[in-house]
């Protein structure tokens, strides 16, 4: 399933790409974007743990910037 | 229910997005940054100042020292202390922390404080850089419509758009946004359609004319009955896409991410062995660490990773506001090495309104004149075409209509389509044709050697001809100085497709000065073709075909960059291209390569520009020429120029 999402606080481009690399590494996720200036996340994840890999990408922004989090 | 819920929340989010740019030049958290920073700065002069004059020993001398170091970078050092609990130890607040109180310890202490105040300096103005840029894509948004009066029961009442239905009246007063596409059914105005097209003319619509959402009208009211509803709308779509623009990136935006990741680890590296090897040789830690900490205070990656993409939104921003959507930053990179432009006659180059300009009709293979076998022609042919919505159909539709003052009454049954030659059915038990040579040829009928100009369309009853049209369509007035303005960019190979037939290419060719082009095709040969050209190109060149969105979606899809034509309401076209030209004007394909190429040298400038001054301070910091000062200062002023050359991207180049 692929789903775009809003990211709050996202101020740092190289912030940006460091989440992007974690959000990749998470089991169950196929391909995940993240546009800087957009604020945007592209995720594309196995549906039936969609939700619960959302919150793990959640976590994952907010270890690189601590404000920084997934609208839902 | 649930689908109403959804429409609201997508529209609301509109507007919160809107709302969001508008006030993001400077945010409370910048606000507070900016106050930081500057109570910062005065008490590292005064602290400065008793340095100087006072000379106090230690511990006093550092004290003096730590209220504004503390005032500028207590989250800097705070930030750094919850990575390093996460395991992010190369974080440019970790490298910051290092750097300064390296040289707190080495007894640097108004460097320390300089080098903090000035990296926050430098990390206030990147964000407000980067609000700056988006809220100045925002006036995109501005063609989202924020009411519309909607008509029932006979009375107007205001609505949010997302609750418009299909096929309801919408009525729209002048100076009103048009909310979703429709028809006109009462009135008749001019509009601006310019947040769509960036065409500064208004177009004049009346009774039975299609308009899109998000055109002004703009001299008297109107009322439309809306074809779709907001999410389908062509307003909706763009919005989707320019939201969604970025998630594709270039080339180059990945390289440099992949780039950052190794940079800081290796001038970290470099730090520590620079600290460290020279120091036990020479026995002079402290010159050695400063040193070393020099290359800390460059070793962020951030005027690179920051500025290129923000050329590219920048970029994709300015094609925007020109009515040229560009569906990622990595069709506006494949842009600028376009070097092979492949173009569908029909449509692109030509403006796609044909007309009959000659009908000769013929019995027993010779011509005849009379009005009988005139109206036989007529009236057979027309039984087919108005089956049909191919545009040379409606053309003799259109011409049937202005000879009888009447539509064809009757429909043939069971027509079979033959894509690229015609139409076919059984009248009476009798097969009849019309189509060009190539049907003609398959069911071998005779047909006569024709040279005028145009494109020819013969009809066959039982075997025997009964005539021909000929059609013709005209060049857009822009078509042969966007071919040489092309040609003057650097596109080496311009290629001509059509379906048309040999001589109509040959003279549209010529006179547009193209110097290659491929008659008679069928829509599979064009892919074809496409393909073949393709396999003859260098790999660092790219071919971009431009067509009008309607047949040629696989070629589109075939190509390194599809662009699509005159696509304004046509959702198809939308959907199929990387790049969508809103309006039919071909010279708008030339803006898109020149707003391409201007991108893209800025990305270039930038990359160089920022390694370069990186490797010399690296080098110098290295030798013991620079100092803590000047690193900070180049770091930041590298950083601050990036993102102003950066911004120039928003500025569609001039003509």
């Amino acid at each position: 399933m692929k789903k775009i999402f809003k990211l709050e606080n996202l101020d740092c481009a190289n912030c940006a790409a460091k989440m992007e690399r974690a959000i990749q590494k998470l089991e169950g996720v196929n391909s995940a974007t993240i546009s800087f200036m957009t604020q945007k996340l592209t995720l594309d994840a196995d549906e039936a743990r969609f939700d619960e890999i959302v919150a793990q990408a959640d976590k994952e922004c907010s270890k690189v910037d601590r404000d920084c989090h997934i609208v839902k | 229910m649930d689908k109403s819920g959804k429409r609201s929340v997508f529209s609301g989010f509109h507007r919160r997005y809107k709302a969001e740019w508008r006030s993001s030049i400077m945010n409370k958290k910048q606000k507070k940054l900016f106050y930081r920073i500057l109570i910062a700065a005065v008490l590292l002069v005064v602290s400065y100042l008793i340095h100087a004059l006072l000379a106090p020993k230690f511990p006093i001398s550092l004290i003096i020292f730590l209220p504004p170091y503390l005032i500028a970078g207590y989250d800097v050092l705070l930030e750094a202390a919850i990575h390093i609990r996460h395991g992010h130890i190369f974080d440019e607040n970790f490298l910051m922390c290092i750097a300064t109180i390296g040289a707190l310890v080495i007894g640097e202490y108004p460097e320390a404080v300089f080098v903090m105040v000035f990296y926050q300096a430098g990390e206030l103005f990147q964000s407000i850089a980067v609000g700056k840029s988006r809220s100045s894509i925002s006036s995109l948004m501005e063609l989202c419509p924020e009411s519309a009066t909607v008509i029932r029961d006979g009375k107007s009442m205001i609505v949010d758009p997302s609750e418009v239905l299909v096929g309801e009246t919408l009525s729209v007063m002048a100076g009103e946004k048009i909310p979703i596409d429709g028809i006109v059914i009462e009135g008749s105005s001019s509009v601006d359609t310019s947040a769509l097209t960036g065409e500064s003319l208004p177009r004049h619509i009346e009774v039975g004319d299609n308009i899109s959402g998000g055109c002004i009208n703009l001299s008297s009211p109107i009322k439309i009955k809306t074809e779709t509803d907001y999410d389908n709308s062509t307003v909706a779509k763009i919005l989707e896409l320019i939201e969604n623009a970025a998630s594709s990136k270039a080339v180059t935006e990945r390289f440099i991410t992949r780039f950052a990741r190794y940079y800081t680890p290796c001038v970290v590296i470099g730090a520590l062995l620079l600290a460290l090897i020279p120091g036990f040789i020479t026995g002079e830690f402290a010159e050695w660490l400063h040193r070393a900490l020099i290359f800390l205070v460059i070793s962020c990656p951030c005027a690179l990773v920051i500025s290129v993409p923000l050329s590219f939104f920048g970029g994709i921003g300015a094609a925007g506001k020109r009515g040229i959507l560009v569906k990622g930053s990595n069709y506006l990179e494949l842009l600028s090495k376009t070097d092979t432009v492949v173009f569908d006659k029909t449509g692109t180059l030509t403006m796609g309104a044909f007309s009959v300009t000659e009908a000769v009709a013929y019995q027993n293979g010779n011509p005849c004149s009379n009005a009988q076998s005139i109206d036989h022609l007529y009236s057979l042919t027309a039984l087919l075409e108005a089956n049909s919505n191919h545009p040379i159909a409606r053309s003799i539709i259109e011409a049937y209509n202005k000879k009888y003052n009447t539509i064809p009454r009757e429909h043939a049954d069971n027509v079979t389509e033959h894509a690229g030659r015609g139409l076919s059915a059984i009248v009476n038990k009798k097969r009849l044709l019309v189509g060009n040579a190539k049907l003609m040829c398959e069911y071998s009928i005779a047909i006569p050697e024709i040279t005028t100009e145009g494109s020819v369309i013969y009809t066959a009853y039982d075997k025997e001809l009964l005539g021909y049209f000929i059609i013709c369509d005209t060049e857009k007035k822009t078509s042969a100085q966007a071919i040489n303005v092309l040609k003057s960019m650097g596109v080496k190979r311009i290629v001509m497709l059509t379906g048309d037939r040999e001589q109509t290419a040959e003279r549209i060719a010529k006179r547009l000065g193209i110097d290659e082009y491929h008659a008679s095709l069928l829509p599979a040969d064009k892919v074809h073709i496409v393909e073949k050209m393709l396999n003859e190109m260098p790999k660092n060149k790219k071919l971009a075909f431009v067509g009008d969105g309607i047949n040629d979606a696989p070629v589109l899809a075939r190509s390194d960059l599809g662009i699509a034509m005159g696509a304004l309401g046509s959702d198809a076209a939308i959907e199929a291209a990387d790049i969508v030209l809103m309006d039919d004007d071909p010279l708008k394909l030339t803006e898109a390569i020149r707003i391409s190429k201007k991108t893209n040298i800025i990305v270039m400038q930038n990359i160089i520009f920022a390694l370069g001054i990186k490797v010399i301070f690296l080098a110098m910091g290295a030798f013991g020429i620079a100092n803590l000062w000047e690193a900070v200062f180049a770091d930041v002023g590298v950083a601050v120029i990036a993102i102003l050359n950066a911004m120039r991207t928003l500025k569609a180049p001039n003509k």
